[in-house]
């Protein structure tokens, strides 16, 4: 429609379209060249693609080789752990719980081994909390992501769950075959082994986790009674449910997907940081092995996709570092093993860095720098804050005291003119013994302090291992205060005369 | 950042057609499990509409298969605290003052309790601390001006001062200068000796004069050399605390125009327990005697 001029009316485009639409031929003089446009349709049919991803299952194949048995031997160490520790026993005296680990909700207090964290001293969770990231940060910078590669609970389920998987339906090609046959006995036999199995699996998973909050020989007999509380069986089944799904089912698509640690790990790599990598100047050009060709003229490659069939998490390391890839090294094992066979030298696929491997490719040799500005940053962070905690822990008192002042009214003048303060004490004696306090104030010569409750002693009684409320008034003549605030120290000596303070202010006017 | 979608070369997939300085978006399908998951909130909506108060209607709503609302679970809530109170405030109702005092059983729930009922009751007036204010006495400091030991609390707090109720606590202080019972002068010598009895006056002439007309005017309540006299709700005028102000000019105030605060009873409004529970807390803030 070249000859219609760009201002048209409504009536005159109606006519041309029309004119355009009748058979050519039909009327010579509206014959005319038409643009052909090179488009296709953003969604067409062909290309549009389902609204939903279907994940395209993963069939590891079993890697032998040392990673794999570093790989085992991680896995049985942390599932021992995390299956056996609430069941080790540890003798606190009598009226105690005697398990070794135990966080105790009802009374507040956390048992580990011989040390016994109350709640305000919940800052040495807090420590270790700090100390298990900063650990991260520095494995991550030397090793990149052997965290999520080794002992990462979904690794090891994971690991754990296709372990089973193969030991009832077999290696990969076996699993491959059995997904495809149709549902006979024997497959149906082997399914529900597998998520027999796994679910029994999960349910110890769940009803290990319960096991650290209660006394685990008397909760286990409880569960099996039906005796335990309702929440100890929300628990283990919910716990059950995420490990048998996330461990399999989800799997990878768990790190692919749903973690938020790849990403941030990418972030703490820097380039002499380990990584799972394919040495791609020796393995290229790859090609299969055949018989005559002279193997000088290609890589040490052949192309045999072991590396590709062992990674759980369905990549193809040759590909380069991928976000996925959570260096498990099993494809170390499996190019190790083929490269044995072929009579190469170990290591086309290695834990290398990014420049080694171009220092390599020129024939070079790079040394790998373990010290560089962020693993003394994070080595020595993991230094202070172990320090700090240890420096806390041994100089962890067996009484804290803990003095507040009235805030309302901060201050009460008494009928002869003194001035009195009102605080709330809270003494927590963390002895087995009770212990008998006697007050005093220091910093202000004429104070008299009083218990409310207590008559004229002033005096704070606390039975053992527990935390006992009083309320205390000072009262000092007014002419005795300096301004409206004094710092001043109350004073309690135990029956042995042994004294501790605690830093306070006496308002006044 | 709109733009139109385009294949991208690398990956073969199309763009959304979104920018970001250059950087293009995929359009990548969603993986199935975040679908699922939104479906299964999607589910999880319809069967929270079917339980739950969901749907506002023109006068009212649906309230759902499970019938909840706030207020029944408030009320349920409130029975439940009643039901763990009961055994304490049974306690109290068995005991004596005095016994309640002392029972260390009762201890952390006159404490909570009573600062809970206070705070309800009392803290309009009294302030959250019982720190009072002018007009509202300190409830903290040793001063009382209807006795500070429990009975004279329990009495105070059931009847309340300068009310209708029959039993409750009744005295005047007149206004003397508005009903021309004493003239501004002497009201001002009346202050001034007022003032001497807490070591403050500053006319020695004044004073004197001021005793003889206090001596005839004001020692009926609050007794000779003004000490006061708890049993008439007369204020000490000799020490440091001062309901309505020790300056000069709220002496002269208070002459003036007299004072009569009031306090309403309690008995009715709180049960006899809570009032008891009250007391202890009150002689417990560090001026019971």
């Amino acid at each position: 429609m070249a000859d219609v001029k760009p201002k048209l009316k409504l009536e005159e485009t109606v006519a041309a379209a029309a004119a355009a639409a009748e058979p050519r031929g039909a009327d010579p003089d509206h014959q005319g060249p038409v643009e052909t446009v090179d488009v296709e349709a953003v969604n067409s049919k062909e290309k549009r693609a389902p609204l939903y991803k279907k994940r395209e299952k993963v069939y590891p194949k079993m890697a032998r080789g040392q990673w794999r048995k570093i790989k085992w031997i991680v896995l049985i160490a942390t599932l021992a752990i995390y299956y056996l520790l609430p069941w080790i026993r540890w003798d606190r005296g009598p009226g105690q719980p005697d398990q070794a680990v135990l966080l105790d909700l009802p009374t507040r207090r956390f048992y580990f081994f011989w040390l016994e964290i109350w709640p305000q001293e919940v800052y040495f969770l807090t420590g270790l909390l700090i100390l298990g990231a900063l650990a991260l940060f520095l494995v991550t910078a030397l090793a990149g992501r052997v965290w999520c590669g080794y002992s990462c609970p979904q690794t090891v389920w994971t690991d754990l769950f296709i372990y089973v998987e193969r030991l009832v339906e077999g290696d990969r090609a076996a699993r491959i075959r059995l997904d495809k046959k149709p549902w006979t006995f024997d497959k149906i036999r082997q399914r529900v082994l597998k998520h027999a199995i796994w679910i029994f699996i999960a349910m110890a998973t769940g009803g290990a986790w319960v096991f650290y909050f209660a006394d685990a020989p008397t909760l286990m007999g409880d569960l099996l009674s039906f005796d335990a509380p309702v929440v100890a069986y929300a628990f283990i089944g919910g716990l059950t449910f995420t490990t048998y799904w996330l461990g399999g089912h989800m799997r990878e698509q768990v790190c692919t997907y749903m973690c938020p640690w790849p990403r941030i790990q990418a972030a703490l790599f820097d380039e002499d940081s380990l990584i799972v990598t394919y040495r791609d100047f020796r393995g290229e050009p790859r090609g299969p092995m055949k018989k005559g060709k002279a193997l000088e003229v290609r890589g040490d490659c052949i192309d045999c996709n072991q590396c590709v069939a062992v990674c759980p998490m369905g990549i193809d390391i040759r590909d380069g570092m991928q976000l996925e890839c959570i260096s498990c090294a099993l494809c170390i094992d499996a190019c190790d093993t083929v490269m044995d066979k072929i009579g190469k030298p170990r290591g086309l696929i290695a834990y290398d860095t990014l420049p080694g491997v171009e220092a390599e490719a020129r024939g070079e040799t790079r040394k790998l720098k373990l010290i560089r500005p962020r693993t003394v940053l994070y080595g020595g962070l993991i230094l202070v804050v172990s320090i700090i905690m240890l420096v806390g822990l041994f100089s962890r008192s067996s009484l804290d005291l803990n003095l507040l002042p009235d805030r309302n009214p901060i201050f009460v003048t008494l009928s002869n003119g003194d001035i009195r303060n009102g605080y709330t004490l809270k003494v927590i004696n963390k002895t087995d013994r009770a212990h008998l306090y006697s007050l005093s104030v220091e910093g202000l010569p004429d104070a008299e302090v009083s218990v409310l409750g207590n008559g004229e002693r002033a005096e704070v009684s606390v039975t053992r291992d527990s935390m006992q409320s009083a309320r205390i008034f000072i009262a000092a003549p007014a002419a005795s205060l300096s301004g409206s605030l004094t710092d001043i120290e109350l004073v309690l000596t135990d029956e042995n005369g042994q004294a501790t303070a605690v830093d306070t202010v006496f308002k006044g006017p | 950042m709109a733009g139109t979608p385009e294949k991208d070369e690398i990956s073969g997939v199309n763009t959304t057609g979104h920018v970001w300085d250059g950087i293009r978006e995929l359009d990548n399908p969603l993986p199935r499990w975040w679908i699922i998951v939104f479906y299964l909130t999607i589910i999880w909506a319809v069967i929270y509409i079917i339980l739950m108060p969901a749907i506002p209607l023109f006068n009212s709503f649906t309230h759902g298969v499970l019938d909840w609302s706030s207020r029944a679970s408030l009320e349920r809530t409130m029975e439940q605290a009643a039901a763990e109170q009961k055994p304490y405030m049974e306690k109290i109702s068995g005991e004596s003052l005095e016994q309640i005092q002392k029972d260390p059983e009762l201890a952390g729930f006159v404490q909570a309790g009573g600062r809970s009922a206070f705070a309800v009751n009392c803290s309009q007036c009294h302030g959250q601390g019982a720190q009072g204010g002018p007009g509202y006495p300190n409830l903290n400091d040793d001063g009382w001006i209807w006795g500070g030991t429990l009975e004279d609390i329990y009495q105070t707090i059931k009847y309340g001062i300068r009310n209708a109720h029959l039993d409750s606590r009744q005295n005047i202080m007149m206004a003397y200068g508005k009903d021309d019972i004493l003239s501004r002068e002497e009201i001002r010598q009346v202050a001034e000796y007022v003032l001497s009895l807490s070591g403050r006056s500053e006319n020695a002439e004044m004073v004197s004069a001021g005793k003889e007309i206090f001596e005839a005017q004001c020692v009926s309540c609050h007794q000779d050399g003004g000490i006061g006299d708890t049993t008439l709700g007369a204020p000490n005028l000799t020490d440091a605390i001062w309901l309505y102000g020790g300056s000069r000019e709220a002496i002269i105030e208070s002459l003036t125009y007299g004072r009569a605060g009031m306090m309403p009873p309690w008995e009715g409004r709180l049960s006899d327990d809570t009032i008891k529970l009250l007391t202890v807390y009150v002689h417990s803030l560090g001026g019971g005697q």
